[in-house]
Parts: C-alpha cells; sequence; structure tokens
C-alpha cells in the first residue's frame, strides 16, 4: 500500500471534521452595528440553525467561532485578545464587517485598523453592515475551510482533495451565471501539490 | 425478589442506553420545536432532517481541547460533572417501565427519588464553586438556593400522593393508581394541587426555563459551567437532558399513572387473554413513553412561553406560594385519607 496515502489518519479527520463543521457555536462578540445584522443572523428569516450554529455560547470556554462583528477600538482590543485566548482549541474567527476587517471607515486614532492586527481572521465579510445572508455565507466558507483541514501535514501536502458535499457548496456569480463553487476553489493554493 | 438478577443486568442496561440516545433525541427534538415555534426550520443540514445534529456536537466536544482554570480546584472541577451524570443515570432505576419491569423495588424507591435529586444539587455547587470564578460560584448559590427551596414543595408533594397510596414504593403507587375505573384513579384526578406543584417544582429542580436562573446567560455567561469546555461541559449538558427526561418520568409515574393504559380494566374485561402477555407489557411501555413524550414537549412549550422570574420572585413563588399551598394540600389529603379511606 502506499504508504502516502494516509488511510486511517483521512478517516479520523472525515469524521472529526464533519463534527467540527456541523457544530460551530459562535460566540458572538458584537461591538457595533453589525451585531444587528448578526442577531438577525441567528433569528426566523436567515436562521443559522440550519446549519446547526444557533447554540450561540456566551462562555468562550464553550464558543468555537468567534464573530467579531463592529469597530473595535484599542482598549476594547484588550479585552477581545482575551476573550480570543480563553476560548479553547480548535477554534475560528470570522471579521464582520469592513469595520472590523479594515478599520472602514473610522480611519482615527481610536480604532484598530482591521482586527487581524491582533487576531487570526479566518474570513473577512465586506460591507457596511454585511447582509445576514452574507454572514451564513462566511460560516459556510468557514465549515468548507474545516472539512478540507488535515491533522498530519503530510497529508495535508500530499492527500488526496477532498470534494466539497454538494448542498454546501458556495454559489458563485460566474460570467455565465450563477453556480456552485468548485471544491478547489477555496483551497490554499500557496502549498504545491506533488 | 423472584427476577433473576441477569435479567435485571440486562434491562439495566438498556436502560442505561436507552437514557443516553433519548438524551441526544431530545436535544434534536429540542432545536426542532425551538425552531417550529419562532417558525423557522431548525437544523436540517447533518443528516436526515437534521437528526445527526447531536451525534455532531458530542464528537465536537470529544474533540476539543479540556480547559481548567490553573485557581480551579482540579479534583471537584472534574468531579462535578460525573456527579451529574451518575445522579441523572440513576434515578430511571427506580422507574417501573411496565407491569414488572423495574429495576429497584426495595419499599422505599420514593425516598431514593427524592434523596437523589436532593444529591443533584451537590453537582452544581461543586463545579460552581471549583471554578473559582465569580460568574460560577453566582450560579452556583443560585442554584443551592433554588432547589433547596422547591425541594420542600417538591416533597410535600409527593407526601400526598404517598398519602394515597399508603406506600412508599413506586410501583404500589402506580398500581393504586389502577384503582377508580378507567382514568379517574389517576393522582392527577385525586390530587390536582399536588400534580400542579410537583409540575412547577419539577421545572424549578431540571433548572429549566422559566426557573433557569442558575445559567441565566444574560447575567451569569454561562452559570455554574462557565469554566468548563469540551466533554465536560457535555456532560453537564448530557446531565441536564436526562434529568429533564427523568424528571418527565416522575411527573407521568407519580401522577399521570405511569404505564396504566387509559381505560386498562375495561380493555382486559374485553380481552382477557390479554393479563399478563408480553403484548400488553409493550402496550404499557408504549403509553409511558407517550406520557413522558408529552411532559418533555411540556418543558419546551413552557420554555418558549414564558420569561425567566426575577430571584425575588424566584424565591416569592417558593416560600409564599407553593410551600403554603402543599402544606394546605397535604392537611386536606391526610384528613381525607383519614376520614373517608380508612
Amino acid at each position: 500500500m502506499d504508504p502516502n496515502s494516509g488511510y486511517l489518519t483521512t478517516t479520523v479527520d472525515a469524521v472529526v471534521n464533519w463534527a467540527r463543521s456541523n457544530s460551530l457555536m459562535p460566540m458572538p462578540m458584537g461591538l457595533a452595528c453589525c451585531a444587528i445584522e448578526m442577531m438577525a443572523f441567528a433569528g426566523p428569516k436567515y436562521d443559522v440553525a440550519r446549519f446547526g450554529s444557533e447554540a450561540m455560547r456566551f462562555s468562550p470556554r464553550q464558543a468555537d467561532l468567534m464573530i467579531v462583528a463592529g469597530w473595535c477600538s484599542y482598549k476594547m482590543a484588550h479585552a477581545i485578545r482575551r476573550v480570543w485566548d480563553q476560548m479553547a482549541d480548535p477554534k475560528w474567527c470570522i471579521a464582520m464587517g469592513a469595520c472590523a476587517s479594515s478599520g472602514g471607515m473610522h480611519r482615527c486614532y481610536g480604532v484598530v485598523q482591521g482586527i487581524d492586527n491582533f487576531l487570526p481572521v479566518d474570513v473577512y465579510i465586506p460591507g457596511c453592515p454585511p447582509r445576514p445572508d452574507a454572514v451564513i455565507h462566511a460560516l459556510m466558507d468557514i465549515q468548507e475551510k474545516i472539512r478540507n483541514q488535515y491533522s498530519i501535514k503530510q497529508d495535508y501536502a500530499f492527500g488526496p482533495q477532498r470534494a466539497s458535499p454538494k448542498d454546501t457548496a458556495p454559489l458563485m456569480v460566474t460570467s455565465s451565471g450563477i453556480q456552485q463553487a468548485e471544491p478547489d476553489v477555496l483551497r490554499d493554493h500557496s502549498v504545491e501539490q506533488p | 425478589m423472584d427476577v433473576p438478577y441477569w435479567l435485571l443486568a440486562i434491562i439495566a442496561f438498556g436502560v442505561i442506553n436507552f437514557m443516553l440516545i433519548s438524551a441526544s433525541v431530545l436535544v434534536y427534538a429540542e432545536r426542532k420545536v425551538s425552531g417550529y415555534m419562532q417558525n423557522r426550520p431548525g437544523p436540517n443540514r447533518v443528516g436526515p432532517g437534521g437528526f445527526l445534529q447531536p451525534f455532531a456536537d458530542v464528537f465536537k466536544l470529544m474533540f476539543k481541547e479540556d480547559i481548567a482554570p490553573r485557581s480551579a480546584s482540579s479534583f471537584v472541577h472534574s468531579l462535578a460533572p460525573a456527579v451529574m451524570v451518575v445522579i441523572a443515570m440513576t434515578v430511571p432505576a427506580m422507574i417501573p417501565f411496565a407491569r414488572g419491569v423495574v429495576i429497584v423495588d426495595n419499599g422505599v424507591t420514593v425516598l431514593i427519588i427524592l434523596a437523589l435529586t436532593s444529591v443533584s444539587v451537590y453537582g452544581v455547587t461543586m463545579a460552581g464553586w471549583s471554578s473559582n470564578s465569580k460568574f460560577s460560584l453566582l450560579g452556583g448559590l443560585r442554584s443551592s438556593a433554588q432547589m433547596i427551596s422547591y425541594e420542600l414543595s417538591m416533597g410535600l408533594a409527593v407526601v400526598s400522593v404517598v398519602l394515597l397510596a399508603g406506600s412508599l414504593s413506586v410501583v404500589e403507587i402506580v398500581e393504586d393508581q389502577a384503582r377508580g375505573g378507567a382514568i379517574l384513579g389517576w393522582n392527577v384526578f385525586r390530587n390536582p394541587l399536588g400534580a400542579l406543584i410537583f409540575v412547577i417544582t419539577a421545572f424549578a429542580e431540571t433548572n429549566r426555563a422559566p426557573f433557569d436562573l442558575p445559567e441565566a446567560e444574560q447575567e451569569l455567561v454561562g452559570g455554574y459551567h462557565t469554566e468548563y469546555s469540551g466533554m465536560k461541559f457535555g456532560m453537564f449538558f448530557l446531565a441536564e437532558y436526562v434529568n429533564w427526561f427523568v424528571a418527565s418520568f416522575v411527573i407521568a409515574t407519580l401522577f399521570f399513572g405511569g404505564y396504566l393504559l387509559p381505560f386498562e380494566p375495561q380493555i382486559l374485561a374485553a380481552y382477557p387473554g390479554l393479563d399478563g402477555s408480553v403484548l400488553l407489557g409493550l402496550l404499557q411501555a408504549l403509553t409511558l413513553l407517550l406520557k413522558v413524550s408529552f411532559f418533555a414537549f411540556l418543558f419546551i412549550w413552557v420554555r418558549w412561553t414564558l420569561p425567566r422570574f426575577k430571584y425575588n420572585q424566584l424565591m416569592t413563588i417558593g416560600w409564599k406560594v407553593l410551600l403554603p399551598t402543599a402544606l394546605v394540600n397535604v392537611l386536606l389529603i391526610a384528613l381525607v385519607v383519614v376520614l373517608f379511606m380508612g
């Protein structure tokens, strides 16, 4: 058998990734107006419960996904970083809205110019504020990212490319109309394939 | 006891697995029913109709980092979730699932159930104290105050049932409700006030809304399990759902005729061959399950209907309303038993 096929680890990965991607419990870090859109994202119309993420855990110990919604002042940055450090691994982060992603219109001395100055952000959502469906799209991107995770580096570099489940593949607007994204589209292309 | 031990062991194994599975089904049911009550679909991506959602949650919690705060008392911090689960899983041993199908029947099973529900306060209090966090401590304190206050009324409601049946055995209490024709022998009709008090205190004992002050998210972050992560948090979760299911079982058993079929005497008179058969046992187990499902649904229903009580309202209801009512109820039942049933 090919020693690089990594049969057992990929199987365990598949189960763990399935579980992790389908039960992301968000830690709502609502800082400004984006937080209102984040509430709509959990509400009846957009209903994130479909993806198993409606259980907002207000204790960082039990949360998997931090959604930083709104502009972040330098004073608040310390608190956010502290909450992030209290979260148990594995954990993911969404920067929601222009202000959290880049400082947005708040080009001033008191506002951090993007929370990626102090947090490892997985997905950025543009918009001021983004619509709730954009937040759901970001959640699905995170799920996609988790499904393509490998627990062993060799598998990551040389393992088989995993196809994304069809119903969760994000829709993309292309020149030929709206179509489902290829599984490859969200992959980290910085690693060379053999 | 004439039941062989190997049969008891098989029943006990079945009951424990049944409780574990039913906890996952309850998680799914709660999320789905909550969704429907708020006019949204609820989980529907994982498995058929989202049915595998609780399993994904459990697997995720198992593979999540387990954090114990450095200042926590590590032994007690690990002991608390185990205490909660063990106690929650012990109570079903006292519940008769059909005529003759019960794990423990030693004549004082009602007392054992009351004692176990009292001990489960320790799990919450230990979790709150050992985490060394102010939110956990406040949650634990609230929980112990609430559970001790409501335990008195709960005990008195049970005493009225015990007086009517003249026995401390759960099996005999159920059989006692078979008297009085079709369904009028059920304790909810003979003792409606006691049933109402017991249902209310059962909500308080299981820390479910509107009595969920120990884990009030708006004030206490997560309450007593704020500092728990990974599978330890999952065990609190499991214990909470099993407690909820067990409370439904106890309500159905003590006040709603337990495994008794509605119109059982009439059915047995019409089909005499049914008496003592396996089919009757299955029908009884199904009846109990239907009653329990209704009360499990009632817990979700109430959660999305009533807002949470304030702390002073909680204490007022417990000490000034429920306790005097329960005392008067016990007195009335005792007088009726002495004067008319003696």
